[in-house]
C-alpha cells in the first residue's frame, strides 16, 4: 500500500469525522468572520478606509484562523488514544504526516473559501481577476504553514495548554510568509502586473519547500516515544 | 520449532531508559507461534514498557525487537502480524462501529474489507448497532468493539495489556475463550497481567519481570498455589 | 549525563571565563573612548554603541548553536546536547534583550525616536519571539525526554527560519526608511575602528562561552535535582 494511499485514507477519515460533528469548522469560520468584524469596529471610520486595511486584514485573519484550525488534527486523536491505533499499523510515519497535512490543508482551505467572499464584501474589495491570484497566494502560503502546523500541533497536543501554546509556537514562523503574502496582495489589488510579484512567489515557494521538508523529516521523532 | 526458521518474536538485549531511570535492561527472549505467555511482575517492573516496545510504540534505548525477522522500529511491515489490546480502545467516537472497523481494515491493507468487517461485527454481536456512532456505546459494547478492532487482521502475535481489569465475569470468560481460540489457531499471545489466575490454565509460559530485568522465564507450572509462593518470594524486595 | 560534581566544576569554570570576558569588556570601553566623536555630549549613551552590534552577533551565535545542538540531540539522543541547547538559548535571549534595550537607549538621542524598525532591531525581535516560544514549549512539557525531543524539533525549525527572517527583514526594512544614524564618530585610522570592533566581537564570544558554560552547569544540576525529586 503506497504512502499516498494510506495518507488519503487518514485524511478521508479526518474529514469524515469533521463532517460528522462540524464543530471545528464552525468555530474556525466564525472566528475568522469575527476577526474581520473586529477590525471594522476597531478603526476610526473617518480616517482609515477599509480598502486600505483590506490586504493586512486578510492576512491577519488567515493567520489567526489557521491557528484555530490546526489544533483540530491531533485533538481528535486524543480520545481513546486513537493515534496509537495508527502508530501500531504497518504504515510508515510519513504516511501519517502526509495524511494529517492534507487534512489540515483541506480544512484551512475550506475556512478561507468561506471567509474570502466575506472579506471582499465587508472591505469593499473590487472584484477583478486579480482576486484569483490573491487566492493562489493564499494557497501557496497555506502549504508551508500547514506543514509546520502539523508538526507543532502534534507536539502541543501533548501539553496542558495546547490551545495557548500552538499560537505562541507558530506565529513567529508565520511572520515571514505573511509579510510577503501581504505585499503581493497589496500589489495585486492595486493592479500591478504579475511579474512584479515573482520575488514574493519565489520566497513563498522556497519557504514551502524548506518547511515541508523539515516537517516531514521531524514528524516521526515527534510521534515516536 | 525448527531452529532455522525465523522466530515470530525475537527480542535482543532490549534496554529502555527514561533519562536516568532504567525501565528495561538486557531483555532477550523468543516467542514462538502457539505460545501463550504470561508477563508478570510488580508495579513498575517494566511490563507495559516491554509490551509497548514490542508493539513499536516505544523506541528502545538499546537492542532491538524483531517480528518475523524484521525490526519493528525500522520497518513498518514488521508490525503487520501484531495486534494490541490495551486500556485504550483506539476508537473514534464520531465514527460508527462499522466505519471504525473499516478504517482499521484498510489501514492494515486487508483484502475483502467489507466481508471481514461484517464478520467481525457479527462475532462482536454488534451488527444491529453497526451504524451507530461509538459515542453512545456502553462499556461492554466498547470492549467488544475494541477486541474486534485488535483482532480484525488476524494478528499472528496478540499483545494484551492487563485486558481483564475492567471486564465483568461474562466478558472475561469470553475473552479467555477468544485467547484459547487464538492459541489453537497457531497464533501467539503475550499477556501482561498482575493476576496470573485469570489466564493460568490457558498459559503455556510464564515470564517474570522485576526492576526491568527478566528474573524468571519458564513453562507454566501446573500448580498456581505453589507458583504464587515462589513468585512472592521472587518479587518482594 | 555528567555527574553533579562536574556540573559544579563547569559552573566555576564558566564563572572564570565570564570574568575574563567582563575584563575584556572593560578593555573594550577603554579602546572605544579613544575614538572621540564630534558630539561629546552624548556621553554614556554613545558608549553603549560598542555593545550593541557584538551583542546581536552573540545572539545569533547562541541561537545557531542551539539549532546545531538540537540536530545533534535528535541524531544521538545524548541529553548533554539538549542541556547545552537550552543553555545557549537562554544566553541568546539575554544577548537579544541587550540589543533591544541598548537600541532605544542609544537610538533616542541619536534618532529622535524610541524605536525604529531598522534591520538589526527587527531581526532581533523576530528571533526573541521564536526563542520565547522555545522556552514556552520547554515549560509546558513535564517529561524530560519528551521535553528534550520537542525542544530539539523546534530548535531545528528555528534554525531553518533564520535565513527567512533575514530575507524578510531585508525587504521589510527597505519599507521603513532608517533614521539618519549618528555614527559613533569615525576614528582617524580605519585600522583602529576594525580593531575595536573585532575586540568587541571577541569579547562577546568569550562572554557567550562563559555564560553558556555556567548555564549548562546549572542545567545539569537541575536535571539531577529533577531525578532526585521524582
Amino acid at each position: 500500500m503506497s504512502v499516498l494511499r494510506v495518507a488519503l485514507l487518514i485524511a478521508a477519515k479526518d474529514l469524515r469525522i469533521e463532517r460528522r460533528s462540524r464543530t471545528a469548522l464552525h468555530t474556525a469560520t466564525l472566528f475568522a468572520v469575527l476577526v474581520l468584524l473586529t477590525v471594522v469596529f476597531a478603526r476610526d471610520g473617518g480616517s482609515v478606509s477599509l480598502l486600505t486595511l483590506a490586504p493586512s486584514v486578510l492576512w491577519i485573519t488567515i493567520a489567526l484562523s489557521s491557528l484555530v484550525a490546526l489544533n483540530r488534527a491531533f485533538t481528535l486523536e486524543r480520545e481513546h488514544a486513537a493515534l496509537e491505533g495508527i502508530l501500531l499499523a504497518p504504515v510508515p510515519r510519513s504516511a501519517l504526516f502526509l495524511g494529517k497535512w492534507l487534512a489540515n490543508l483541506a480544512f484551512v482551505s475550506l475556512v478561507m473559501t468561506i471567509t474570502f467572499p466575506l472579506w471582499i464584501l465587508f472591505y469593499g474589495v473590487a472584484v477583478t481577476p486579480a482576486l484569483f491570484a490573491v487566492a493562489a497566494v493564499a494557497l501557496l502560503a497555506s502549504i508551508g504553514v500547514t506543514a509546520i502546523g502539523t508538526v507543532f500541533s502534534a507536539m502541543a497536543v501533548r501539553t496542558r495548554h495546547a490551545e495557548l501554546l500552538l499560537p505562541v509556537l507558530m506565529l513567529p514562523f508565520l511572520l515571514p510568509p505573511i509579510f510577503f503574502a501581504a505585499q503581493s496582495t497589496v500589489r495585486l489589488l492595486a493592479g500591478r502586473p504579475l511579474d512584479e510579484l515573482w520575488g514574493s512567489f519565489r520566497f513563498l515557494l522556497l519557504y514551502d519547500v524548506a518547511f515541508a521538508t523539515m516537517a516531514a523529516l521531524l514528524f516521526p521523532a515527534v510521534v515516536d516515544e | 520449532m525448527n531452529p532455522s526458521e525465523t522466530p515470530l518474536l525475537a527480542i535482543h538485549g532490549l534496554e529502555r531508559r527514561f533519562g536516568a531511570l532504567v525501565a528495561l535492561r538486557g531483555v532477550s527472549l523468543v516467542v514462538a507461534p502457539g505460545e501463550v505467555v504470561l508477563l508478570l511482575g510488580p508495579n513498575g517492573a517494566g511490563k507495559s514498557t516491554l509490551l509497548r516496545c514490542i508493539a513499536g510504540l516505544a523506541r528502545p534505548s538499546k537492542g532491538r525487537v524483531e517480528v518475523s525477522g524484521r525490526n519493528v522500529h525500522a520497518d513498518p511491515e514488521a508490525r503487520r502480524p501484531l495486534g494490541l489490546l490495551s486500556h485504550q480502545s483506539f476508537l473514534y467516537e464520531d465514527l460508527t462501529a462499522r466505519e471504525n472497523l473499516r478504517f482499521a481494515a484498510e489501514l492494515h491493507g486487508l483484502d475483502s474489507v467489507a466481508t471481514r468487517v461484517e464478520q467481525a461485527l457479527a462475532d462482536a454481536r454488534l451488527t444491529s448497532r453497526a451504524d451507530t456512532r461509538v459515542f453512545g456505546f456502553s462499556q461492554g459494547m466498547l470492549q467488544r468493539l475494541a477486541i474486534a478492532r485488535a483482532t480484525l487482521h488476524d494478528p499472528a502475535l496478540l499483545l494484551l495489556d492487563e485486558p481483564f481489569t475492567a471486564l465483568d465475569a461474562a466478558a472475561a470468560r469470553s475473552l479467555r475463550e477468544r485467547i484459547a481460540a487464538e492459541r489453537d489457531a497457531g497464533r501467539a499471545v503475550v499477556c501482561v497481567t498482575h493476576e496470573p489466575a485469570e489466564l493460568w490454565e490457558i498459559a503455556s509460559r510464564v515470564i517474570v519481570l522485576r526492576g526491568g530485568v527478566v528474573v524468571a522465564d519458564e513453562p507454566r507450572p501446573p500448580d498456581l498455589g505453589e507458583f504464587r509462593a515462589g513468585y512472592d518470594a521472587l518479587v518482594t524486595p | 549525563m555528567p555527574d553533579a560534581a562536574s556540573a559544579e566544576r563547569q559552573i566555576r569554570r564558566g564563572r572564570a571565563v565570564t570574568l575574563i570576558a567582563l575584563l575584556g569588556l572593560a578593555v573594550l570601553y577603554v579602546m572605544a573612548l579613544q575614538f572621540t566623536p564630534p558630539e561629546r555630549t552624548m556621553g554614556l549613551v554613545q558608549k553603549l554603541y560598542y555593545v550593541h552590534p557584538p551583542a546581536a552577533y552573540a545572539m545569533q551565535l547562541a541561537f545557531l548553536t542551539t539549532g546545531l545542538c538540537s540536530l545533534l540531540y535528535l541524531l544521538l539522543r545524548d541529553e548533554r546536547f539538549d542541556l547545552f541547547a537550552e543553555a545557549s538559548a537562554e544566553v541568546g535571549m539575554v544577548m537579544g534583550m541587550i540589543v533591544v534595550i541598548t537600541g532605544p537607549i542609544w537610538g533616542r538621542p541619536a534618532w529622535g525616536v524610541w524605536w525604529a524598525w531598522e534591520p538589526r532591531l527587527t531581526f532581533t525581535v523576530l528571533e526573541l519571539l521564536v526563542f520565547g516560544g522555545y522556552f514556552a514549549l520547554r515549560g509546558a512539557v513535564r517529561d524530560p525526554q519528551e521535553r528534550a525531543k520537542f525542544a530539539a524539533v523546534l530548535g531545528m525549525m528555528a534554525l531553518v527560519l533564520v535565513p527567512f527572517n533575514h530575507l524578510t527583514v531585508y525587504y521589510f526594512a527597505s519599507q521603513h526608511p532608517e533614521p539618519v544614524a549618528l555614527r559613533a564618530g569615525k576614528p582617524a585610522l580605519p585600522f583602529e575602528m576594525l580593531r575595536t570592533f573585532l575586540t568587541g566581537f571577541g569579547v562577546f564570544t568569550v562572554l557567550y562561552i562563559g555564560l553558556a558554560m555556567q548555564r549548562y552547569g546549572i542545567g545539569v544540576r537541575a536535571a539531577h535535582q529533577e531525578v532526585a525529586d521524582a
